[in-house]
């Protein structure tokens, strides 16, 4: 009966594993309700704030605000979102593959990246790549705090303004659904053109109200804020679905193989016995 | 049919308001403006007070509060981003009051660390919070 008993010790570890991770799927899913919320409730204001950036972009100001100059890019500063815990599938890997390429791409260019790292394993992963990191903040929790992400965002800014980073990119994952999360890396300074670009073409201007320069000043902090912010939210829901999608294939992998052990050790079981049997006949035959 | 124009007030906890208005007011730095379709582009801060939004066509006002913010203005749209929005009908006349008074005494008693600035803010926005309680009160 060796056999069998290990088969049983391995078939009752993996259901302590698969408890943990049948709990840790519906942590997650009770989680990403409360993210999903906090998702929907900020993203009106994110996409409205696009919308009038894209706008001011277009317009043609006497004032030239710094963050709407283009300018010849030779250093580009990366805000990467990424998640602090790991057992969340590919969510992370995904957006990481997908940075890496376009680093790639960049430094044949022969441009110079630099990060704003958001979460403990953007933190692990670039470190290796390579690269200047210029800002870092991880341990965000559950309910991210935008004062948190002001300083390092204002990093970034700063670095922008004294003209040591020539543009900064957001990158972070998408929540389109509990399933689908998509990578996506956009550009946050200068300011990117609105998609109604067509119907504002003509040579105008807004009225500001008291003056240019402070009214853009603070319109493109709250601007950088809201946008950053909205992408750690984001990000956030979409690790909690991403976690509780693997957690749920975890269950049942471990359930499969479960069943399967089950079967050896039947198998197993039944060997034993007959061949207990058939050596008790044996015995007695010749005894006998 | 009179000229409208649309309306979207969103806030950083959700969308408040989104709709047609034939004029729209908004308490900006530089005082109260009214804006009627087609108005010029803007952009500008906002100051603690309400947003009123009339819908036209006799129909009752929609007032929001807002804490701050900015407000864009295209010939047919304005956007109104706001800090804190409340619908002005959820205001609590008590909690407001409580916020003044308290900001009042921050006032009265500089000696504490509280700084000067803050304080003003504050009673600034308790008061125009209380405002948009007593004009919603007389309306009704």
């Amino acid at each position: 009966m060796a056999g069998a008993k290990e088969i049983r010790t391995k078939i009752s570890s993996i259901k302590s594993t698969q408890k943990i991770t049948s709990a840790m799927e519906m942590v997650a899913a009770s989680k990403m309700r409360r993210a999903q919320d906090r998702m929907d409730a900020s993203r009106p204001y994110a996409e409205k704030m696009r919308q009038v950036i894209g706008h001011v972009a277009l317009a043609n100001p006497e004032y030239r605000h710094p963050f709407m100059q283009a300018r010849e890019v030779k250093c580009i500063g990366y805000i990467i979102v990424s998640s602090d815990r790991g057992l969340c599938g590919g969510l992370n890997t995904n957006l990481f593959r997908k940075m890496v390429r376009e680093i790639h791409a960049e430094r044949e260019a022969g441009r110079e990246i630099s990060y704003c790292l958001v979460g403990n394993k953007a933190l692990g992963f670039f470190r290796r790549v390579g690269g200047n990191v210029r800002a870092q903040v991880t341990h965000l929790g559950d309910r991210p705090e935008l004062e948190a992400l002001i300083g390092p965002v204002k990093v970034m800014l700063d670095a922008y303004m004294e003209g040591e980073v020539d543009e900064i990119r957001l990158a972070y994952n998408l929540f389109v659904n509990t399933m689908t999360q998509k990578p996506t890396i956009e550009k946050l300074v200068p300011l990117p053109e609105g998609d109604d670009a067509e119907e504002l073409k003509h040579h105008w201007d807004y009225i500001y109200e008291p003056d240019a320069k402070q009214v853009l000043d603070a319109l493109l902090q709250r601007y950088m804020e809201s946008v950053v912010y909205q992408a750690v939210v984001e990000n956030g829901a979409c690790e909690m679905a991403a976690r509780m999608v693997a957690m749920k294939s975890a269950t049942d992998n471990a359930g499969n193989i479960i069943d399967e052990l089950q079967l050896v050790y039947n198998k197993a079981r039944q060997a034993a016995i007959t061949q207990e049997i058939s050596e008790i006949v044996s015995g007695a035959a010749a005894v006998s | 049919m009179s000229m409208t124009i649309h309306v979207d007030i969103v806030s950083a906890e959700g969308r408040l308001f989104s709709g047609q208005g034939e004029m729209v007011y908004a308490p900006v730095v530089m005082g109260e403006i009214g804006i009627a379709p087609r108005h010029a582009p803007l952009v500008s801060p906002l100051k603690p007070g309400e947003v009123r939004i009339d819908p036209g066509q006799g129909r009752e006002m929609e007032c929001f509060y807002v804490s701050g913010g900015l407000i864009e203005v295209q010939p047919f749209k304005v956007t109104v981003l706001a800090d804190t929005g409340v619908r002005a009908v959820d205001l609590d006349r008590a909690v407001a009051l409580e916020a003044k008074r308290r900001a009042e005494d921050a006032l009265a008693n500089q000696t504490a660390d509280m700084d000067l600035a803050k304080a003003q803010a504050e009673l600034a926005e308790a008061v125009a919070q209380l405002r948009a309680i007593e004009r919603l009160r007389k309306g009704k």
